[in-house]
């Protein structure tokens, strides 16, 4: 088990890490344009002060290697728009926001999505089950961007109830509308994924066993078909906490949340090279920690993966 | 060997008792005919379609000049705005269907890179097997836990926002899924007689991909391509809601839905008509390769 | 009162394509101790027959009739009646024993939840009483064994504990579904004399499901034989093998190898498919791959007794068929 541990982290994790470093580097280096390029007629020699300060006269092999140590040493380097300010530190303080928000929908989403998903399982093809089928439906097919407007309307401009905005350092009623937003979509596919692996898992062989050995319904479900239904919940867990990321930039700038998806998007509108490199770097390291973390998980839930 | 039964007349031998098989494409119609909602998608998919090719024709404007007349009006069928008019005074008739081509297009263009992209590389993969196969898989691996989205955005950041760049980038990142299903069938058509025959009679690697794999994953791979073309649209709108995507004066369902949220409180019908052309649209499209995919799915039979 | 008396038992199991005759007017009586040996290809409904006497068919499937285990109908009853009987009173072996454990439970507890849950027993003395189960099933090392996954057990090992399992609470009833179809030949016979030997100590009845005859020999005292859903023949065990009254019986019987055989004689096969069950013939459902067959045979043949205690379901009398 250590042994697949080392070797999900040191022989996946991190090259797969070092490939998008690189690649992003490069793709940004050889983007047309330079990120000043937009200001006006700039004396030659301050540009040349500026390009060493950001080390951008150097030959680009050295720029990669000055990079990859300062990451190393956590260091994302200075904005190239916010010139007081250094990535580091607007991150710091947006990522926390960012984390709460989107801890909330991941759990929202997991709890109300796995208990819907049973729900309609065990009542499969009644009305129960046909109710959360198409509940589960709409919420895969509408966008956030188009809830997220419709909410505000509904429930800040006509009822009242609901700040239409803003996060106030995350007070419960400022988080509301912006948890149910990101979590909608999720909500819906694992109650998608949940319902159909529990009707898969209560028609196999081991589960007749178990109703054969005259065991309570209740249960059987609890522990003989619980964990094998959420398997396939656990492996979307990855893709879900992309998705949810992703979802907070349209989330945090619909409803002015400084966290750092509004970072990315402003960083992504003014071209802030070194905001967008050090936002995906950081993003890119959660997800595939997230998805070492989940196979591992994977792997000690299923006996039949400890033994590999 | 057995004696012959002896004859029954009356015990309609001529009629085969034990399960009969049928056609694997006409079963296939069959099934996803009896499912109505399917077809009922694939005909508002239809209208959808229709109308933003050629819907505009029925408007008296167009989709650039100002009404001065009605800035920002809702929906008024005297003046001819159906839906109403932007804050620019613009028709938004007209726009949604203009955005709807656009969207659209960026939706099948974006499938079909990815389509033909993963299509190739899959087979590809799958049929050269060996180190080839599992060095290309890891390659797949290891795009598949990169944040696409952000790259998508990295790329359109410092590329310029280009259309034709929107649906490369787009099908770009997407192909890697389709890949993946390409390849699991095109090692179970390796071991097939024809391809062995294929091989022997000197026909190249290339050769053989292109004339007898790639044919043959066709109707899996129409599948995903239905079921792509909803995400593709996705991926458009979110780019052109963060304003990353298409640019003024062109317009999609996403660039409208960009305008119609931040007018929600004054003008709600700016978001309510692009919205429902997208959401419809989506839904259909997952309707419709759900259908095709229980239709052509063997392990429901 | 014998111990199971099934009355007509019905299966039918509604399906996109129509309605699947699984099983079809079946009767049959078990007296407490015996064995009874059910026989037929794949898709005669034997198993389905078994799972509609625990309550145990898929969704879509319905049984009527009365299957009365001790005078109490099963057929029909609420989950929580069947449960009182289901795993103590009334205990199934299956097919597959691959699939018939969960993967995701060590054995021990899969073996342990029965006597928990019928006995009210604590955990302890379940351990100890299931690790002497598994001892009598000759499993070696059984506490070690107990702490660990099904997949750590050979096929044979597997269904092994399915019967200890099965045999925990001491049933009266013990159903074993093809146990030993899945298993390779030396283990089949391993399994088989397991399953000749222990339900006798335990003192219970069993119904043995195989599509083999030889499985049967010397382990049933009565034999029921089963084609399309239906009884063909019906009767004691000897007799049956002594002298065959179906074409369908004689089929089978052919089908097996046997020692007094000539060397280098063919085994013999039965003609044809098993049968459509969505699209059965009107008469007798045998009659499309039958040698025997005369205009008849397009009726159907009820179910007759004959030599006192036996069953048969056939047009052609005994001294009439020509094929032994």
């Amino acid at each position: 088990m250590l042994k697949f541990v080392l070797r999900r982290l040191f022989l996946e994790a991190i090259p797969t890490l070092l490939v998008l470093i690189t690649l992003t580097f490069f793709l940004i280096r050889l983007a047309p344009g330079g990120p000043f390029s937009s200001e006006i007629s700039v004396p030659p020699e301050v540009l040349a002060n500026i390009q060493a300060q950001y080390r951008l006269d150097q030959p680009l092999w050295r720029q990669y290697l000055h990079y990859l140590n300062d990451l190393l040493h956590g260091d994302l380097g200075p904005s190239f728009k916010y010139k007081d300010f250094s990535v580091n530190d607007l991150v710091n303080k947006a990522f926390p926001v960012s984390l709460r928000l989107g801890l909330f929908a991941f759990v929202v989403a997991l709890v109300v999505g796995v208990t819907a998903g049973v729900i309609a399982a065990l009542r499969q093809n009644t009305w129960v089950d046909y109710g959360v089928m198409a509940a589960a439906m709409l919420g895969v097919v509408i966008p956030n961007f188009v809830l997220a407007p419709v909410l505000m309307l509904i429930f800040a401009v006509w009822l009242k109830v609901l700040p239409p905005g803003g996060w106030e350092g995350g007070k419960a009623m400022f988080v509301v509308l912006p948890v149910a937003v990101l979590c909608q979509h999720y909500i819906a596919v694992i109650a998608r994924i949940t319902r159909g692996s529990m009707i898969e898992v209560l028609s196999s062989p081991f589960i007749r066993t178990a109703r054969a050995k005259g065991l309570p319904l209740g249960y059987i479900l609890r522990r003989h078909a619980l964990k094998p239904a959420l398997l396939p919940v656990l492996s979307y867990l990855g893709p879900a906490f992309v998705g949810v990321i992703t979802g907070s930039i349209v989330v945090e700038s619909f409803f002015g949340i400084p966290g750092i998806g509004q970072l990315f998007v402003n960083g992504a509108l003014n071209r802030d090279y070194t905001m967008v490199m050090g936002l995906t770097v950081l993003i890119g390291t959660l997800m595939i920690l997230f998805n070492a973390v989940v196979d591992i998980l994977y792997g000690l839930i299923d006996p039949r993966m400890r033994i590999r | 060997m057995n004696p012959p039964l002896p004859p029954l007349p009356g015990l309609d031998d001529g009629q085969d008792l034990s399960i009969q098989s049928r056609s694997l494409w006409a079963d296939a119609r069959r099934r996803f005919l009896r499912n109505k909602a399917a077809v009922a998608s694939l005909g508002v998919l239809s209208v959808v379609l229709l109308l933003c090719v050629f819907g505009a024709l029925l408007s008296p404007h167009n989709a650039e000049d100002p009404d001065w007349g009605s800035m920002q009006t809702a929906p008024d069928m005297e003046a001819q705005h159906w839906f109403g008019t932007d804050s620019l005074g613009r028709d938004l008739f007209v726009r949604t269907l203009l955005g709807g081509r656009i969207s659209l297009l960026v939706g099948a263009l974006g499938a079909v890179v990815a389509v033909v992209i993963g299509t190739l590389y899959g087979a590809a993969s799958g049929f050269l097997g060996g180190k080839t196969d599992s060095l290309m898989m890891r390659a797949l691996e290891i795009l598949a836990s990169f944040p696409v989205m952000f790259l998508v955005i990295v790329l359109m950041t410092f590329f310029g926002r280009e259309l034709w760049l929107i649906f490369i980038a787009i099908g770009a990142v997407s192909w890697l899924d389709m890949a993946r299903i390409v390849r699991g069938q095109t090692l179970s058509l390796k071991r097939k007689e024809f391809i062995e025959a294929a091989r022997v009679a000197g026909v190249s690697n290339l050769g053989i991909i292109l004339r007898h794999i790639v044919p043959n994953v066709l109707g899996l791979v129409a599948v995903y391509a239905t079921l792509l073309v909803p995400q593709m649209i996705l991926f458009e709108s979110f780019l052109s809601y963060l304003g990353l995507g298409v640019q003024e004066p062109m317009t999609s369902w996403g660039a409208l839905l960009e305008q119609g949220a931040k007018s929600i409180e004054s003008a709600p019908w700016e978001l309510a008509f692009p919205a429902a052309f997208l959401v419809a649209t989506l839904f259909c499209f997952n309707f419709v390769g759900d259908g095709l995919r229980d239709a052509l799915d063997p392990k429901d039979r | 009162m014998p111990l199971l008396e099934v009355d007509r038992l019905n299966v039918r199991f509604a399906t996109p394509e129509g309605e699947v005759a699984a099983v079809s007017d079946l009767s049959f009586t078990l007296e407490a101790g015996h064995a009874l040996g059910i026989v037929g290809e794949s898709g005669s409904g034997k198993s389905q027959m078994a799972f509609a006497l625990l309550g145990l068919l898929a969704k879509n499937g319905r049984a009527t009739g009365s299957a009365r285990y001790r005078g109490e109908n099963l057929i029909g009853a609420s989950e929580a009646q069947l449960n009182r009987r289901r795993g103590s009173e009334i205990a199934m072996i299956y097919q597959d024993p691959m699939t018939s454990l969960n993967p995701y439970l060590k054995v021990g507890e899969q073996l342990t939840e029965v006597l928990r849950f019928h006995k009210g027993m604590p955990h302890k003395a379940a351990y100890a009483e299931a690790a002497l189960l598994l001892d009598a099933v000759k499993i070696a090392e059984p506490r070690k064994r107990m702490g660990m996954y099904p997949h750590e057990f050979s096929g044979g090992m597997r269904q092994r504990v399915v019967i200890a399992m099965a045999l925990l609470c001491q049933p009266k009833l013990l159903i074993a579904d093809e146990p030993t179809t899945a298993l390779d030949v030396t283990v089949q016979a391993q399994i088989l004399k397991l399953l000749h030997e222990l339900p006798r100590d335990f003192a219970s009845a069993v119904i043995m499901i195989t599509h083999d005859l030889g499985v049967i020999a010397g382990i049933c005292d009565e034999v029921l034989v089963m084609y399309a859903g239906r009884a063909m023949e019906y009767g004691p065990a000897q007799a049956i093998f002594d002298t065959p009254s179906h074409p369908y019986t004689r089929g089978l019987l052919h089908a097996l190898p046997r020692m007094d055989r000539t060397h280098g004689e063919r085994l013999a096969t039965i003609p044809g498919n098993p049968p459509n069950l969505l699209a059965l013939p009107p008469g007798c459902p045998f009659a499309p791959r039958c040698r025997e067959r005369f205009e008849a045979c397009l009726k159907p043949a009820p179910l007759t007794v004959f030599d006192g205690n036996r069953q048969r379901a056939c047009h052609r009398a005994v001294p009439e068929l020509t094929i032994p």
